[in-house]
């Protein structure tokens, strides 16, 4: 008895360990590698790094875009998102799943194919807009090379993203604190504006800090729509800085990092205050209000919505694929010109672009496989675990995905620079650092549905194995594993789909030869070959579509809302 | 004030009939209480009545207009009807006084009268002084009378009550009781109050209507229910009535007629009209029993004698129904105990009409 638990004990103390050892390495050593270079570059303390980049005019520019553009796309995505959530979730609209799987699809799509296909919708070469002869003439500036293009393009980027937060909100929100208003007489309307809105401010609080978070920290959309403008954000200026300077800039580099994480964590800060001011819990649970009949408006109403989801998805994926039929810039698409050239390019002639794709399909693979076998025994802890410091595992393994994805990259770049210590390997310019920071920033993304999915398992089947004598390596095997399989893998699907065309970490962290999709993609558009790009885009996001289609499969065991776009 | 009338009234989830076929007529001011297990569906009758649910058929009226029915529905809001939910929905957003005022606010009414109002009504439901609190700081009971007034304050012509005393300790219950009873006495409103506890419908209301998996069981006074069940589902379902097989051996007289229960002979109260007939039901209640150790009855086995202080509850089987089980109450000194044979006597009882008789 007491030889078993003590070996129960240590497997317990053993696995505490081990989730401890890769939080420290993932989550904790980057971030405080980040601080040091700040307080304390070249190991004494000292305000010079910070002196530097507040005497820098480039700095100040930069936050002032950063602000402007993200407080402008965080408004938009606020008001598209919160629109869409009540028109969806309060009225008797029709089709609900295909309308959010539709609206919530941009967010699938990484930023800058998202860029990239509004371009290629509006410019002066869109072989969308030579279809019907209304492209403005060759060497007219595309409207969205401009602070309102970034704020639209973030706003639709995040507007799903609003929806979903408040969606959730909405869907909880008791029948009779609706049906109360009613009987005192009051319309739909007022109840919409006088109860369900102020209602659901914690929901649209949140959503607004998460967007404001995500704006702020964006690079795909302003390295597309502003480096042309020569509108610099943050997370531009580091990436211009780094490739002009290479390492000897990366201690400013850190500074401005660490400023787009204070920006961003000022806006999460603000939210928490804003949702403080009065009490909005909702005590009572219930069933859902009744949908208000839109009656004779229902199919405006309807036309609208899909009106929305043609111009934000299907119009932009439409001049994407358009473009990468196209043999070249400015040429018109016609069934003579129509070809498959810039896919058979960019798959099979192009060295970086197919080394890029092999890169990318590794690297996601990779980090979606670890963070499945890591996120289930730290899911394990936070959820069922009694400690009171699991609060702060899961707080240290969300911050790098909070945090904007340059600030990780910056902080991987400090940390591997030189050799690792007494093993003197060397992570730098190789594809290893791009795993490492893929692996600390979606670990989280993978963690959260199997923390849902060990809520949603009573805990007495793995008492039953325990009582049968299992211990915790053994229970972990064959009990818990099986039964949070579905969420966690799920959650690595996600994971796949984020990292394979992400650009924001890679752009800072990649050298000849470790190319990604998204580097690749950003230098054809960056040298003016929007077809190869476009190409490119295509085949991510058919990828991304195969694999949303592919992790339905699962939908019947999983959680719900581990897969956003299921409704 | 207004008259309520729901004319056989049927509403349907999928094809599960929530509500079947209930025709109820509500008299102006008349403090009606609908009753019945949990799932019978009042609630899915209230919400019909304030018209958050539309009727599969049937009609409902509200002061002679025709609120629900074949030609559409009228919106809640247009309905004046006043409601208070279980769970109180109070808005957690708002104060208690902006709770009380919403209406009175939609309505644009003047500031200062509003305010008025407002003051009124907390003074009504005694919460003085406590206009500014947030619900959240309110017990369970100042809730529930914040609910109250918010619903009195736009003078609604119908008040609908949905259990408002089934989240409260038995302790506030019997206030609050007291305080829904002062209310109705002074506004003189039409009131349908939904319970599912019998002694909360019988001290409140004029009339209870009894429902039963969506139907209307019966509709009478609380002294009626009682004494008259109208079915057998009503007599189990009132005080714990004690159905026991019966024959009916003569016609009604006077009110009255013979019947063989147990292979024992007596005369039970019945409708008019009633007719010897085998097959038939009689109701009583446990007082109607009696220990009669020689006299004329039916002989059995006590089966449980469960002590609860000054009387204790005795289970009985009869030997001529092995699967009855008689409760009556004996009064200290207790002199049964289980496994005792006794012979019990009833003194009176009720026979339960053929199904479909009207009333
Ligand atoms: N919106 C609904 N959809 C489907 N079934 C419902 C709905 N509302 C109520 N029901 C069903 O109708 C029945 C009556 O419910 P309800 O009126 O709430 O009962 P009560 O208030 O008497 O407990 C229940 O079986 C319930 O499940
Ligand atoms: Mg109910």
């Amino acid at each position: 008895m007491s030889t078993s638990t003590r070996e129960s004990r240590g497997q317990e103390m053993a696995l505490t360990a081990a989730v401890a050892v890769v939080i420290v390495l993932l989550s904790l050593l980057p971030m405080l590698r980040l601080i040091k270079e700040i307080v304390a570059p070249g190991g004494t303390l000292s305000t010079v790094a910070i002196k530097a980049g507040l005497a820098s005019p480039a700095t100040w520019i930069a936050t002032w875009h950063t602000l402007v553009a993200g407080i402008g796309g965080t408004i938009l995505a606020v008001l598209s998102g919160t629109l869409v959530a009540v028109l969806i979730t309060l009225t008797d609209i029709r089709g609900h799943s295909a309308l959010v799987l539709c609206y919530v699809m941009p967010l699938m799509i990484a930023p800058q194919v998202t860029a990239l296909a509004w371009l290629q919708l509006s410019g002066p070469a869109s072989p969308f807009l030579k279809l019907f002869g209304a492209a403005p003439p060759l060497g007219t500036k595309n409207p969205l090379y401009s602070t309102s293009g970034i704020i639209l393009l973030l706003g639709v980027q995040y507007g799903p993203l609003v929806f979903l937060l408040v969606r959730a909100g909405l869907r909880k929100l008791p029948r009779e604190l609706v049906e109360a208003a009613r009987a005192a007489g009051a319309g739909w309307f007022t109840v919409l504006v006088t109860i369900v809105l102020p209602l659901m401010t914690p929901s649209i609080m949140a959503a607004a800090a998460l967007a404001f978070v995500s704006c702020v920290g964006n690079f795909g959309i302003p390295a597309f729509l502003g480096i042309p403008a020569n509108y610099l954000v943050l997370p531009t200026l580091i990436y211009q800085r780094l490739a002009g300077g290479g390492p000897a800039v990366l201690g400013e580099t850190a500074f401005l990092s660490v400023l787009i994480g204070a920006i961003a964590m000022a806006g999460i800060f603000a939210q928490e205050v804003m949702s403080r001011r009065r009490d909005y819990r909702i005590s009572s649970t219930s069933l859902p209000a009744e949908p208000y009949e839109l009656g004779r408006w229902r199919p405006a109403v309807q036309a609208g919505m899909w009106l929305l989801i043609v111009l934000v998805l299907f119009l932009p994926l439409f001049g994407l694929v358009l473009t990468s039929l196209v043999p070249g810039y400015g040429i018109a698409l016609n069934a003579r010109t129509a070809t498959l050239d810039n896919y058979r390019f960019v798959l099979f002639e192009h060295g970086a672009a197919s080394r890029a794709f092999f890169n990318s399909f590794w690297l996601s693979i990779a980090a979606a496989f670890f963070a499945v076998l890591v996120a289930v025994p730290i899911g394990y802890l936070i959820a069922w675990g009694k400690q009171r410091w699991v609060r702060l595992l899961n707080l240290s393994v969300e911050l790098p995905y909070a945090l904007p994805g340059v600030v990780l990259a910056i902080a991987s770049l400090l940390l591997f620079l030189r050799p690792i210590p007494l093993t003197g390997i060397q992570l730098y310019n190789t594809v290893w650092i791009i795993l490492y920071a893929y692996l600390a920033r979606f670990l989280v993304l993978a963690l959260r549905p199997t923390i849902s999915g060990y809520h949603q398992i009573d805990r007495a089947l793995e008492e039953a194995a325990q009582v049968a004598g299992a211990g915790l390596f053994m229970r972990m095997r064959t009990i818990i594993f099986p039964l949070v399989a579905p969420a966690a893998i799920a959650g690595g699907l996600l994971i796949f789909m984020t990292a394979l065309s992400e650009l924001t970490v890679s752009a800072l962290l990649w050298s000849s030869g470790s190319e990604t999709i998204g580097v690749v993609m950003f230098s054809f558009e960056q040298g003016g070959d929007s077809n190869y790009a476009a190409a490119m885009s295509v085949i991510t996001v058919a990828v991304t579509f195969v694999l949303m289609l592919v992790t339905n499969l699962l939908a019947p065991y999983l959680p719900i809302g581990v897969l956003p776009w299921r409704d | 004030m207004a008259r309520l009338s729901l004319d056989h009234v049927t509403k349907s989830f999928a094809n599960f009939d929530a509500v079947k076929d209930v025709s109820i007529d509500v008299a102006d001011g008349e403090f009606l209480a609908v009753l019945g297990p949990s799932g019978c569906g009042k609630t899915t009758l209230l919400r019909l009545v304030a018209g958050f649910e539309k009727v599969t058929s049937g009609e409902i009226r509200i002061g002679g207009e025709t609120v629900s029915g074949k030609g559409g529905s009228v919106a809640p809001e247009k309905r004046r009807v006043g409601i208070v939910f279980q769970n109180y929905a109070l808005w957690p957003h708002m104060t208690v006084a902006e709770n009380i005022g919403y209406s009175l606010k939609v309505a644009r009414l003047d500031k200062a009268v509003a305010r008025q109002k407002v003051a009124d009504a907390l003074a009504l439901v005694n919460l003085q002084g406590l206009g500014d609190r947030r619900p959240a700081n309110l017990s369970g009971g100042q809730r529930q009378r914040v609910a109250l007034a918010r619903c009195l304050v736009a003078a609604p012509s119908l008040v609908l009550f949905d259990e408002p005393l089934a989240n409260l300790d038995v302790h506030l219950r019997a206030s609050m009781e007291d305080e829904f009873a002062a209310f109705h006495k002074r506004t003189g409103t039409t009131i349908v109050y939904i319970t599912h506890d019998q002694a909360e419908a019988m001290a409140l209301a004029d009339r209870i209507a009894v429902m039963d998996g969506g139907r209307l069981a019966q509709l009478a006074t609380p002294r009626e229910l009682y004494h008259e069940p109208a079915n057998e589902m009503v007599a189990s379902f009132i005080s714990q009535g004690i159905l026991l097989p019966a024959d009916v051996l003569t016609a009604e007289e006077a009110g009255h007629c013979k019947v063989r229960v147990l292979g024992t002979e007596l005369v039970v109260r019945c409708r008019p009209g009633e007719r010897p007939r085998a097959g038939a039901k009689i109701c009583c209640r446990s007082a109607d029993l009696d220990v009669s150790p020689d006299g004329p009855g039916f002989d059995g086995l006590v089966k449980r004698v469960i002590y609860q202080g000054g009387a204790a509850r005795i289970e009985f089987t009869p030997a001529a129904g092995p699967d009855l089980i008689l409760h009556f109450e004996q009064p200290d000194p207790v002199r049964l105990e289980s496994g005792a044979q006794a012979r019990l006597r009833i003194k009176s009882g009720w026979l339960i009409p053929v199904a479909g008789a009207a009333s």
